[in-house]
């Protein structure tokens, strides 16, 4: 991009929004500027509840009104000749902007499109609403869109419902509908966050050249720093409304100037594991060894007439090992069966066959009666922390449970041992009696993690544990797990889709695929040399950092 | 589908031989029989009565008879009015309460389902509580007050109605079928203001928004299938519920239809007649529930793929 | 029984630091209702109702068969605030005895359908698989029937008798009941804090009354709140067939279906007792809503 042909198709300025709620009005947006030109890509980045979102919303009038308020602010958006404020246009103008030279795509392709319509029908909706277009002339445009953004058979899958769409496909399916009318500004906001790493590859790199080749602007909003290394070329960096940093994608990652970007950027885990790596024994007995372990579930309800499809078989002959005081990472996409395996380990789930011995001693055949004395030597971390703690329990209620039920506390001490555990794990002693929905999420998580390691067990299967926190959050809590880990002499099974956080925590990782172990070794090594096709795939798409490049 | 719907009439069955032998043994059980209250009927004319309608046989004789009966669908002879048959009677009743039932159901739907839409679109604003607090209204007035209410306000203060009859001036239907209706009216209209806000909560409605459609558009062509479907679930159950239930307001304003008559039966230990409108309104019921099932996976097309695929 | 001794120990004593207090999810939904103007009047309503029923014996003025033929109906006067009945009984005290019948059927009706839909949905949704699916279906059937028409039957074969009043409708309304609280149950069951509670060790009774309970009881409140005015109504209605309550004792139906019979000379026979009806079932239904509103997850959230 040369500053001599930049034309800038919106530029903002001044705009703060707040939200009157009950309990007083917060500002969520905080006297925000930039623009962006034709053919460029500016990313905003942001923490959630940075605003981000709010921002651009604003702009297309989607912010609901009352609780929202756009105090001040113009936002002028050059149209050919024309120019308007967007914030100051009355609906009906920008009705006829929106979907028309100003298109969004949003996160969640599973969510965003209507389930009770066709596809085809929802594609050729801005077309008829803008254009004028008939039916027909709409879907002859529709169905050589959908072949643009890489759906085959687009003429059949143009009458299909959403539900028959895999969620890359949807978000293709969106990506064309947001390009049907020719849009001049294109606003993406989070569109790969809800995707597969392999799938968020090819949707990045489809958005690019779709956006080449048109020359429109893009704006695109995320969280995650590494994702708009490749695709922006500037970037803006927001924290609780306010863009703290704006500058060249190059400049940002290189020589952040703000003590949040070199926060943020800080926090994005990367290379190899901080803490020396783990050196097994040659002795030693592995504390976990699963054999050929096999889940398989029975699809639907077993009614008379509700059709059954075919049995999934979620874990498929998984043989492994886990060593004392190591962490295993386990990685895989959505849908291979890696949380299925975690939790047929810790027997939440029953396998269909197979073996898992804990220290030599087999768990499969126990009784629940019998595994309760087991159950204290091994524990769960779950990944969705506002899920994970009962909300009418107490933080007191919460990590005193486990250990009044094993009997390691007794009435008398057990506030004094909270209190430690509440301590390890970094949570203020002032707290013990609030409830979780009073806490943040890495500080739920902090509870759970408590909870998890009140038994003083030796095996933990965490799964997921920071997917749900944002990158700032997400490092303390890693740092946390590592250090508990080190402190308690852990073993951990540490399952997640994220590569970057695996490699940052495991000495040795397995990569799960369709139910399948594919392949598995140290770390370093198998980021050095992975020789599955399907590793290697996955490792390709993982999003580097620019200054790793 | 076709399968889905064969396994449900299938299902049927067994809830409707529930229905048959519970009404029947219950209503044998009962102290007093059909000809108890006759007083002066001598014993062997009793006896002649029993015999003819085969009450003198040992109770399983008569169940299995009565399920042979019904298998042709033959309700029997009405105990109470000697020469008519059950089904004759029921003939006579139903087009009435259908009736009924159907302009109830019209009122209820139109009233209700607006109110509920338009309560939806602005919530917490008073387009959402003046619809709602009327429509509240309804579910405390109950028709038994609400009926003899409008009666005295329309009928014999204004004089705007007639108090009474069926058929016999026009808009003499108005009055019973509002009645009717009022507390169905009520429930659909919170039906459907609930499942509108919650489909209008939906991130495929911000997407129709940002393709700068309409607002009516988006709320009708993108809101309305979603947010329609508890209601449409529950027409079912509320027609059924309309026919079994008019016979207060048939009571009220004295209209011939089958409620009526099965109150009266009731009262009279018709046994026949008892049984023969019970299982009428349960196969009512059931057939209902299917319709609104079958309507409802016609809509939603997840549902229709799922049967689809492991149907046929 | 390890879990007895979990219970009696939910709060910490002597901690060192100076503990916060934090604020449940109950508080808070507290909070959020003694904002809704609606259902505090609601509430208002029904505890004056309920403390006028219980008190009626000693602060009426005259008594309940007290007749008065000379009077005969006669409206609304300062001698009798709602007016006197065709046999010159006081209408006031009239309703307020049969506000006792009407508001007892209500509550302990409900009663007995929140004891057998709370442990059937219970069992149902915890057990899950194949049991839950006969239980469920045994609802879908019940729920076939028409069940209007059976307590009618019932009535009429059985005499009218009060407690088979209370168990007819008792069994009708615990459908819902069951089917609500098991619905909860299945979505809770798949929560992680189960899971975690599961991984934890804990039994099955544990798990149901220490993480499942207390997460069910706010739909269970509400829905509660919301099967009183049905009761009523269904009693009310059954009074008003005359296959409820009997005289000489009184409810609201009766009253009201007196009032229908003379509606067109003495009006406010009907509309009085008729009031008294609408208004409880108003208060209740606003008090329901209300609570539903303020035991809300999704509001609790923000």
């Amino acid at each position: 991009m040369s500053e001599n042909n930049k034309e800038n198709i919106l530029s903002v300025s001044d705009l703060s929004i707040c939200f009157k709620t009950r309990n007083g009005s917060s500002k969520a947006v905080d006297d925000v500027s930039f623009e962006v030109a034709r053919g460029e890509t500016l990313a905003i980045v942001g923490e959630s509840g940075s605003g981000k979102s709010v921002t651009c919303y604003s702009l297309l009038g989607l912010i609901p009104q009352p609780p929202g308020v756009i105090e001040s602010g113009t936002a002028q958006f050059k149209t050919g000749a024309e120019k308007r404020d967007l914030l100051s246009s009355n609906k009906a103008t920008l009705r006829s902007l929106l979907g028309d030279k100003i298109a969004v795509i949003f996160q969640d392709p599973m969510t965003c499109l209507n389930p009770y319509l066709t596809i085809g029908e929802q594609l050729i909706e801005p077309l008829c609403q803008h254009k004028n277009k008939t039916r027909t002339q709409a879907r002859k445009r529709a169905i050589e869109l959908l072949k643009e953004v890489g759906i085959d058979d687009a003429e059949t899958r143009f009458g299909s419902y959403p539900h028959e769409f895999s969620g890359g496909m949807r978000q293709r399916v969106m990506i064309a509908m947001a390009l049907i009318t020719e849009p001049e500004l294109l606003i993406a906001d989070e569109p790969t966050t809800a995707l597969d790493v392999t799938i968020q590859a090819q949707i990045l790199d489809l958005l690019d050249d779709l956006k080449k080749q048109r020359n429109i602007a893009l704006i695109f909003i995320s969280h995650d720093l590494s994702v708009v290394a490749n695709i922006a070329d500037r970037v803006a960096v927001m924290r609780a409304g306010q863009i703290v940093e704006t500058g060249e994608t190059q400049q940002i990652f290189k020589r952040p100037q703000h003590p949040y970007t070199q926060q943020l950027l800080a926090s994005v885990p990367s290379g190899p594991k901080p803490t020396q790596a783990f050196q097994p024994g040659p002795e030693e007995q592995p504390l976990l060894k699963v054999e050929h372990l096999k889940t398989v579930f029975e699809q639907g309800k077993s009614g008379f007439f509700a059709p059954r499809p075919a049995p999934t078989i979620a874990v498929n002959d998984v043989s492994f090992e886990l060593r004392h005081h190591e962490i295993l990472g386990l990685v895989g996409e959505s849908g291979s069966g890696k949380s299925t395996l975690g939790r047929s380990v810790i027997q939440l789930i029953k396998p269909t066959s197979g073996s898992v011995q804990l220290d030599g001693q087999e768990l499969t055949q126990l009784s629940p009666k019998q595994l309760k004395p087991l159950r204290q030597r091994m524990q769960m971390i779950f990944q969705d922390p506002y899920a994970s703690l009962n909300p009418r329990m107490t933080v007191f209620d919460a990590l005193a449970e486990p250990l009044l039920y094993h009997r390691i506390a007794t009435r008398k001490n057990v506030t004094a041992q909270v209190l430690a555990l509440m301590d390890d794990v970094g949570l203020a002693q002032a707290d013990i009696r609030k409830y979780p929905h009073e806490f943040s999420g890495g500080q739920r998580q902090r509870i759970a993690i408590g909870r998890a390691i009140a038994t003083k067990p030796e095996l933990i299967i965490a799964d997921e544990p920071v997917s749900a926190l944002d990158v700032t959050i997400q490092a303390q809590i890693l740092d946390l797990i590592l250090r508990l880990v080190e402190q308690h002499n852990l073993s951990m099974l540490f399952i997640s889709h994220d590569l970057s956080v695996v490699r940052y925590i495991a000495d040795r990782v397995l990569v799960m695929h369709k139910g399948k172990l594919i392949e598995s070794g140290d770390t370093e090594t198998l980021w050095a040399n992975p020789t599955e096709t399907y590793t290697q795939a996955l490792f390709a798409a993982v999003p580097q950092r620019i200054n790793e490049k | 589908m076709l399968r889905f719907i064969l396994m449900r009439l299938l299902q049927a069955i067994p809830v409707l031989l529930v229905v048959i032998t519970v009404t029947f043994f219950l209503v044998r059980l009962a102290p007093g029989g059909p000809f108890s209250a006759e007083k002066a009927v001598p014993a062997e004319v009793l006896k002649a009565l029993e015999a003819r309608y085969h009450l003198d046989q040992p109770v399983i004789n008569q169940y299995l008879s009565y399920l042979g009966d019904l298998a042709h669908g033959d309700f029997g002879p009405s105990f109470k009015y000697p020469g008519r048959s059950v089904n004759e009677m029921i003939a006579a009743g139903l087009p009435a309460t259908a009736e009924l039932g159907l302009y109830a159901m019209c009122f209820a739907l139109l009233i209700g389902a607006s109110a509920g839409i338009i309560a939806a679109l602005k919530p917490n604003t008073a387009q959402d509580y003046i619809p709602m607090s009327t429509a509240m209204l309804g579910i405390c007035m109950p028709s038994f007050l609400l009926g003899p209410l409008l009666m005295l306000v329309f009928g014999v203060w204004l004089e705007w109605v007639p108090v009474s009859g069926w058929g016999d001036i026009p808009g003499d239907k108005i009055l019973p079928a509002l009645t009717l209706a009022s507390g169905y009216t009520a429930y659909i209209a919170r039906l459907s203001r609930g499942g509108m806000l919650e489909v209008m909560s939906q991130d495929y409605i911000r997407t129709a928004r940002a393709k700068g459609l309409p607002e009516w558009k988006v709320v009708l062509k993108h809101g309305l299938r979603g947010g329609m479907i508890p209601v449409i679930a529950f027409i079912g159950p509320a027609f059924a519920g309309l026919l079994s239930g008019s016979f207060v307001v048939e009571t009220i304003f004295q209209i011939p239809g089958l409620g009526r008559f099965y109150v009266q039966a009731a009262f009279n230990r018709d046994y026949t007649m008892i049984m023969g409108t019970t299982v009428l309104f349960a196969t009512l019921i059931i057939l209902f529930n299917l319709l609104a099932d079958i309507v409802a996976v016609w809509l939603n097309p997840r549902l229709r793929d799922l049967y689809r695929s492991g149907g046929a | 029984m390890e879990s007895s001794e979990l219970n009696n120990n939910t709060n910490p004593q002597a901690t060192s630091a100076p503990a916060e207090k934090g604020s449940s999810l109950w508080r808070d939904a507290w909070h959020r209702l003694q904002k809704n103007k609606m259902a505090l009047l609601g509430l208002g309503v029904m505890v004056t109702m309920c403390i006028a029923a219980i008190l009626t014996p000693w602060i009426t003025v005259y008594g309940y068969e007290e007749q008065n033929l000379m009077l005969g109906a006669s409206p609304p006067s300062a001698e009798h605030w709602l007016g006197t009945d065709t046999l010159g009984r006081d209408l006031l005290t009239r309703i307020l005895y049969g506000s006792r019948i009407s508001l007892a059927v209500g509550f302990i009706a409900t009663a007995v359908a929140l004891l057998i839909g709370v442990i059937y949905g219970t069992v149902a949704g915890y057990m899950g698989g194949r049991v839950d699916a006969a239980m469920m279906r045994f609802v879908d059937i019940l729920y076939a029937l028409p069940f209007m028409i059976f307590i009618i039957l019932l009535m009429v074969i059985f005499g009218r008798n009060i407690l088979l009043l209370f168990l007819a409708i008792g069994a009708v309304e615990w459908l819902t009941m069951a089917r609500i609280v098991r619905g909860q149950v299945q979505s809770l069951r798949q929560q992680e804090f189960v899971e975690a509670a599961v991984s934890i060790g804990l039994g099955p009774w544990a798990i149901i009354r220490r993480h499942l309970i207390p997460n069910t009881l706010g739909p269970v409140i509400v829905y509660t709140t919301l099967t009183i005015p049905n009761v009523m109504l269904l009693e009310s209605f059954l009074s008003f067939l005359g296959l409820g309550i009997q005289p000489p004792q009184s409810s609201w139906g009766l009253l009201i279906s007196y009032g229908v019979e003379t509606m067109e000379e003495y009006p406010w026979l009907l509309i009085f007792p008729g009031l008294a009806l609408s208004i409880t079932l108003f208060a209740l239904n606003f008090l329901g809503d209300g609570l539903r509103d303020a035991l809300d997850p999704r509001a609790a959230k923000d």
